[in-house]
């Protein structure tokens, strides 16, 4: 299976039941060859938004991230890809902390945001979150009024002070979404009975309403139809400009789309690290090369 | 080939084996409920049966000579001859205007049992109030005495007429056939407290003391449940701790209710020197005994909250007590309250543990405020229920009725609470 030459949007399930089709090596003696805290192409880069040392996660005694090192370049798109289990996700919510509310999971490591730890006791997490916002896999609006939901973090925040500000943040971040000009009439209707399309695009309407600095998104094309999808990476191409991007995807098609870099994991391993050109076309690891041609996944 | 229709043929088989099956489990289900549909329609048949006539009132009619002479009563307006005069008198004499030849000692006895024992009074007040009335003759409307009224309404059958001399049976029928004696709807037993006379006794004393209970109980119920649960919930940490008082919230919510009666006659009353018989200590034990149902269920209401909605306040920098607040209190309210409402219900129709702080005592008056001595309705239809008395018992089928209404009225609003906010995502 060619991945590369498919330049339309592909379902995603559609597209993971291809790949079991395909011969299915074992995975596991090529294991043998990873090695802990190794990564090839370039994972550094000059004044990172994210300076990421020997990052390991912990779900109890287990181990789900092994060592990964990693720079973020500010206003990048980086796509995490990698078969299931392998740790981009858990990896993505250390950003912003989400795995604290997991009360066995435990985060070692240096995780610096513009030089500062994030992982520093006193560090509030609020503030980390309000700078680095997140996209679900599963679109998830309050059971509010559009509205409310994208007036919520600001709200929350005190970032408007006046009903006139909260409604020019609420217009500028739809229409920063492309959700206006479907909503403006009815943004006292409720979130939950839009379609999953205009939900997951308020969703990041809403988590660029606090202004951050970061969006990281989680599959957040995976509840979607390829329209719906291709609606979202348009938004992902024009947010890039004013934000760095962080997505985990489980489709190659949409990390060659819209990222500049490509990370590929394995196993809890970062793999490699590259331009998403390169990595598409001539990777430099033996198993990004077997993962993205699909002979495991 | 022959085996594949063998094959087919088997299956053919073991399908009707399997419809047979399943038409006759379907049978077992239809016939549970018709079973409990039955035992519910004969109950209802048996209470609504029994206490329709508790809410018909008999009543009599007689003008009534306000004759001086006949009550010693020469002023109205002096207390003292106020508390001698007879005021049984011109009643008496009103009726032996239908019938003349009842003048022997036993007749008057015996037409004095016809009207209710509160007449004379009804005669005492008028005058008491209207002075200038003595002299003249008032139309006036009484309540006959219950064992008249039991007859009356159940005409024609002899289970309900032996306590009436023939000759009182025949005076009845006269009267009500000249329309003096008639039945009206029962005012009485919606607007008075308990009595010794049937007809005489209501059901609103112990409505507003079921309601003064009820206020107490869900003040302090459904908040300190509420807390609770949210509390155990979203902020316990997961301990040996924890789950000691888990379990013992589960164990609470299934111990008899006569022992948080025990607890409140020990506590509240021996303790603290609470008054008996009131609504506030019957509240506090109810709101006890209510505690364990709303914590349940309010936990429940907390688990169903989709994790995506915390997860989602959690990412856009929402505190912990943000997130509780703002979005996971609002969306488990509506099972908050379903639970609580059931509680309530639960607690409207407890005996046990009221009997045990007093609130079983007999209470005349309406009760007005949360220190006053109450009874409450279970309570009351206890009371009547096992009062000697026909009138009695009627009016403990009438007050049953009224207590299941009052419990479909909340189990029927907990329902609509559910369907009516009820979020779907």
């Amino acid at each position: 299976m060619n991945t590369m030459n498919t330049t339309a949007t592909r379902d995603v399930a559609v597209e993971e039941q291809e790949q079991k089709t395909q011969p299915v090596e074992d995975p596991r003696p090529e294991q043998a060859e990873l090695e802990e805290g190794k990564t090839v192409g370039v994972p550094y880069v000059d004044d990172p938004k994210f300076r990421l040392r020997d990052v390991e996660v912990f779900y109890g005694e287990s181990r789900a991230i092994k060592k990964i090192s990693l720079d973020i370049a500010k206003n990048e798109v980086i796509a995490f890809i990698g078969p299931s289990g392998c740790g981009k996700s858990t990896f993505l919510r250390c950003l912003n902390r989400m795995n604290d509310s997991i009360d066995i999971c435990s985060v070692k490591g240096s995780l610096e945001l513009d030089g500062d730890d994030i992982y520093n006791s006193k560090r509030d997490v609020v503030e980390l979150r309000a700078r680095v916002g997140m996209v679900f896999q599963k679109p998830n609006p309050f059971p509010k009024s559009i509205y409310d939901n994208v007036a919520y973090g600001p709200r929350i925040h005190g970032l408007a002070n006046r009903k006139s500000d909260l409604d020019e943040i609420v217009e500028n971040s739809l229409r920063k979404a492309g959700l206006w000009d479907e909503v403006k009439d009815r943004l006292d209707a409720t979130a939950t009975g839009m379609s999953g399309g205009q939900q997951q695009r308020l969703c990041i309407a809403r988590a660029i309403a606090v202004s951050p600095e970061v969006v990281l998104m989680d599959e957040p094309c995976s509840a979607l139809d390829p329209i719906a999808t291709a609606k979202v990476e348009e938004l992902i191409a024009e947010l890039s400009e004013s934000y760095t991007i962080v997505i985990v995807t489980h489709s190659m098609q949409q990390a060659a789309r819209v990222s500049h870099r490509t990370a590929y994991f394995h196993l809890g391993h970062l793999v490699e690290v590259n331009d998403t050109n390169k990595v598409f076309t001539s990777p430099e690891h033996e198993m990004t090369e077997s993962y993205i041609t699909g002979r495991f996944g | 080939m022959t085996d594949q229709r063998s094959q087919a043929e088997i299956v053919r088989e073991s399908l009707k084996v399997r419809y047979r099956k399943e038409r006759r489990f379907r049978l077992y289900g239809m016939a549970a409920i018709a079973v409990a549909l039955l035992s519910l329609l004969i109950l209802f048949t048996d209470i609504v049966g029994k206490g329709y006539t508790g809410f018909i009132k008999t009543t009599i009619t007689l003008d009534v000579s306000l004759d001086g002479e006949a009550m010693y009563l020469e002023d109205a307006r002096d207390k003292d001859q106020l508390s001698m005069a007879d005021f049984q008198a011109p009643i008496i004499s009103a009726l032996q205007e239908y019938f003349p030849e009842a003048t022997g000692r036993k007749d008057v006895r015996e037409l004095k049992r016809l009207v209710g024992s509160y007449a004379g009074n009804r005669v005492r007040n008028l005058l008491t109030e209207q002075p200038e009335l003595l002299g003249t003759t008032q139309t006036m409307t009484f309540l006959v005495h219950d064992t008249v009224s039991v007859y009356v309404k159940h005409a024609g059958s002899d289970a309900y007429s032996i306590r009436l001399s023939e000759q009182q049976q025949r005076w009845v029928d006269e009267l009500v056939e000249k329309g003096v004696v008639e039945t009206a709807f029962n005012d009485v037993f919606f607007s008075r407290g308990d009595s010794r006379e049937p007809s005489n006794a209501g059901v609103l004393g112990a409505i507003v003391g079921s309601l003064f209970t009820m206020v107490v109980t869900i003040a302090i119920a459904f908040p300190v449940g509420v807390a609770a649960a949210v509390y155990l919930e979203e902020f316990a940490p997961q301990n040996k701790l924890t789950d000691f008082i888990e379990v013992n919230i589960n164990n609470l919510a299934a111990v008899p209710s006569i022992i948080f009666g025990l607890l409140g006659l020990a506590v509240f009353i021996g303790l603290f020197g609470m008054p008996r018989s009131v609504p506030v200590v019957g509240g506090l034990v109810l709101a006890l005994m209510t505690l364990p149902t709303i914590i349940i269920s309010s936990r429940a209401a907390i688990k169903s909250v989709p994790p995506s909605i915390r997860e989602a306040a959690e990412g856009m920098g929402a505190s912990k007590m943000q997130v509780v607040l703002h979005h996971v209190v609002p969306l488990a309210m509506p099972g908050m309250m379903t639970g609580s409402i059931i509680g309530m219900a639960q607690a409207l129709g407890e005996t046990a543990p009221l009997l045990l702080i007093g609130m079983v005592a007999f209470i005349v008056e309406i009760p007005d405020g949360f220190f006053s001595s109450a009874t409450v309705l279970p309570v009351q239809i206890y009371l009547w229920a096992s009062s000697a008395e026909q009138g009695f018992v009627e009016l403990a089928s009438a007050g049953i009725m009224i207590l299941l209404t009052f419990m479909i009225t909340m189990n029927a609003m907990a329902i609509w609470l559910r369907k009516r906010l009820e979020r779907r995502w």
